[in-house]
């Protein structure tokens, strides 16, 4: 049994926390949320310069061509500072999407901008309030022209690409539906920026009238590849999930022992300390989850919609409870907009809906868990 | 990252497998009838019989010094050893894990080589079964709290009083006895630990009625029981010193086992039969949504195990993750069961037979607070959770320097 991260990774893990906790203070993240620019760009160029957009990526890309496994570590502590940056739009998602599915051009021509830091990517596939399913896709991908309304595309503000979910058939059914590759700067694109629960992870409404796009994978398998690009993503985001839950904990914890009331430390009663065991076994149960999700990442073994769904799922609940019982036991203070109790809070939150919400993956690892069993 | 054996690792396994086919039941189906708390006094002989033969081998204890009748190995054998175990219809072995988990390496820790070794082997062997004898009708949770008086009479300490929740004392050759011996000490200081026959006259075992309807537990009473001195461990006054070493053999349970075997899989293939007012159960959104919740808790424990696996694979010592198991699986086997009651709509309230699935959701739900309670309640290990793993400071203990006849309910 070794079910660990290596020396190597551990060691990265260090390095990571160093250079956030240097880089990444809350108040880096507060003018983020607090200011116009959609992501903290010097810390874009920082992370970029240490190689880490670049870990999963492979040589030939410009990538370091590392494993699944080093990339689910910086995740983890990117989200323990709440890292105000679009990593998971252009690394989890659309740098995984190309390696999963893109064509050499492709692959060539974006993936080492990805690396380098000069290229935001981003997953547009909600078109409306609710569910995203075949039926609700409207946009259509016809003659390589993109027409139709995205809403809401996480940091489509500040993304130069964009994979798109679209409509290419007619049909009812997941089959009627493809991925578009579409250049920001073209033609037919319009984009208004929209309010966000976690202005650090900002959304747009992205419209497309005519645009000039290109496919991504092949016709028809829009849906399916939806799905493998987002199993991928939801284990990385885990870990994302988990650092942030793990931060609250820390926050949590450090008040509890500092705040006196009745003349003790709050922390030394048994309301506060079941509170905070019980963050700790969400805690506990997300991390293994999400260990168990990058296992699966890392050798593509065929567990991994099961895992992915499994990390994701214990991921929210850790994270969300984190972060909400973390408010609680600041007390009124914590409800101040000056204590960063509520930057946790809020992008728990955003973390939740992004990938779509429990319900859905909840469905998903039901599904998972009858095939497996009918096997 | 893996989840393979090391060379060695596997040699030991095939090693085990290897006699355990050779010298166990045939290979092991799932039994809904082994529900955690439900260990039966019937099929002592059986797994005495058992016990001597894995002795015999050195499998009764892998951790254990060969001088000792162990096999000299490590952790991650010994939880090997459970593992393939497992896969066998043995008889079950828990009457034995008291006894050797916890009260004879306290044995070995504070009694003379010439005693230790007069005790071990019998009871490695499963000729002789201990039990241990710390809770008490008003120290549950606060056992240093007891009120069991020893008085010495210059040879032999006379013993009155009453212990309560003793897992096996009705088949138990001895016992692990925390007594009061200095009432004006506070509590933690005036206790005194012994062992002594549980054949000794003047105890009186009755047996006590579980809410789920077995009887596993005890009450026992003692009036004027007599102890040699010579059956004192450690000093008096030390008795919580040698108690902590008690509880610290507690071993966390690595592998499962905990919860009966009533899981997700289980209520799985219950939602597959049940057809509920809008067609299967394992169709309904609501359902679906419960069973995912489940799993997750499931499956983050699993491999919350991997992760302690690894550590004693490497010889190391187990991160705090494994304190959480017993919470979130005695919690989980609650919520489940009841559950699966509910999908079962009104034949949910009956039992046995009568009920689906032979009414092992009923049996688990009907066990489950046992479970919530027994080593250490939820609050407790909750507790534990955020003072020795979250470094909390403890709390206020306004009767820990107050000698224990002056307390409350103290006398």
């Amino acid at each position: 049994m070794n079910f660990d991260f290596s020396e190597d990774q551990k060691l990265l893990r260090e390095q990571a926390r160093r250079l956030l906790a240097e880089k990444c203070p809350a108040k880096a993240v507060r003018a983020v949320v607090e200011g116009e620019a959609g992501y903290d760009s010097d810390l874009w160029k920082s992370i970029a310069g240490m190689g880490w957009l670049g870990t999963a990526i492979p040589e030939v890309y410009g990538g370091h061509g590392l494993g699944a496994l080093d990339l689910c570590v910086i995740a983890e502590e990117l989200g323990r500072v709440l890292a105000p940056l679009p990593f998971s739009s252009t690394v989890c998602v659309f740098a995984e999407a190309l390696l999963m599915v893109g064509n050499e051009e492709q692959k060539q021509l974006l993936l080492p901008k990805v690396a380098a830091g000069t290229l935001i990517g981003t997953f547009a596939r909600a078109e409306e309030i609710g569910a995203v399913t075949p039926r609700a896709t409207r946009t259509r991908f016809h003659g390589g022209k993109l027409s139709g309304t995205k809403v809401p595309v996480a940091d489509g503000m500040d993304a130069q690409f964009a994979i798109v979910l679209a409509r290419t058939g007619e049909e009812p059914g997941e089959r009627a539906l493809s991925l578009a590759l579409v250049d920001l700067a073209a033609n037919g694109v319009r984009r208004r920026r929209l309010d966000s629960i976690d202005p650090s992870c900002g959304h747009a409404s992205i419209t497309f009238d005519d645009t000039t796009a290109e496919p991504l994978g092949r016709q028809g398998d829009g849906w399916q590849l939806t799905r493998r690009v987002l199993d991928r993503a939801a284990v990385l985001m885990a870990f994302e999930q988990v650092g942030g839950a793990d931060a609250c904990l820390a926050m949590a914890k450090d008040y509890a022992l500092t705040r006196h009331a009745f003349g003790r430390a709050i922390g030394s009663f048994q309301a506060m300390k079941h509170k905070l065991a019980d963050m700790y076994i969400a805690n506990e149960l997300a991390r293994s989850n999400a260990w168990y999700g990058a296992w699966a990442l890392s050798t593509d073994a065929r567990e991994l919609p099961l895992a992915a769904a499994a990390a994701r799922i214990s991921a929210i609940q850790a994270f969300d409870f984190a972060a909400n019982e973390n408010v609680q036991t600041h007390g009124g203070i914590g409800f101040t907009w000056d204590a960063d109790c509520h930057l946790f809070q809020k992008r728990a939150r955003a973390l939740a809906l992004a990938l779509g919400p429990q319900r859905v993956w909840k469905d998903r690892l039901v599904t998972e868990l009858e095939l497996s069993n009918a096997a | 990252m893996d989840f393979d054996d090391t060379p060695a690792e596997a040699a030991f396994r095939a090693e085990v497998h290897t006699w355990l086919a050779e010298n166990a039941g045939p290979a092991r189906k799932d039994r809904a009838d082994n529900l955690g708390l439900g260990i039966g006094g019937t099929g002592l002989t059986e797994a005495k019989a058992w016990q001597a033969k894995k002795a015999a081998k050195g499998y009764a204890r892998v951790t254990w010094p060969t001088e000792f009748g162990g096999l000299g190995g490590t952790s991650i054998q010994q939880v090997i050893y459970n593992q393939e175990e497992a896969k066998f219809d043995v008889p079950p072995g828990q009457i034995f894990s008291i006894g050797l988990g916890m009260c004879l390496p306290t044995l070995m820790a504070y009694a003379s080589k010439d005693t230790s070794a007069r005790y071990v082997g019998p009871a490695l062997r499963g000729e002789e079964i201990w039990c241990q004898l710390f809770s008490e009708p008003a120290a549950g949770s606060d056992v240093a709290g007891l009120r069991m008086r020893a008085e010495s009479d210059g040879t032999d300490w006379i013993v009155n009083g009453q212990k309560i929740w003793t897992s096996g004392a009705h088949y138990s050759d001895y016992g692990l006895l925390l007594a009061r011996t200095d009432w004006n000490a506070p509590k933690h200081r005036g206790l005194t630990m012994f062992f002594l026959s549980m054949r000794s006259s003047g105890i009186e075992i009755r047996p006590i009625r579980q809410a789920s309807g077995g009887s596993n537990f005890n009450e026992v009473f003692f009036s004027d029981v007599r102890i040699p001195d010579s059956q004192r461990l450690g000093e008096a006054g030390q008795g919580w010193t040698v108690a902590l070493t008690t509880l610290m053999h507690e071993r966390l349970a690595v592998g499962g086992g905990l919860g009966g075997g009533l899981d997700v899989k289980e209520l799985l293939a219950l939602a597959r039969e049940l057809e509920l007012e809008d067609g299967p159960a394992l169709k309904n959104a609501a359902v679906r949504e419960r069973i995912a919740d489940w799993y997750v808790r499931s499956a983050g424990l699993k491999y919350t195990t991997y992760r302690t696996l690894t550590a004693l694979s490497r010889g190391q010592q187990p991160g705090p993750e494994a304190s959480i198991a017993k919470i979130v699986v005695a919690a989980k086997l609650q919520d489940l069961c009841a559950f699966a009651t509910e999908l079962e709509g009104e034949a949910g309230a009956l039992k046995g037979d009568d009920a689906p699935a032979h009414g092992a959701f009923q049996l688990g739900w009907m066990s489950a607070p046992g479970l919530r309670i027994a080593g250490g309640t939820d609050e407790i290990l909750r507790n534990i959770i955020a003072e020795r793993v979250l470094g909390l400071p403890p709390d206020v203990r306004v009767d820990k320097d107050v000698p224990f006849n002056k307390l409350a309910g103290g006398r």
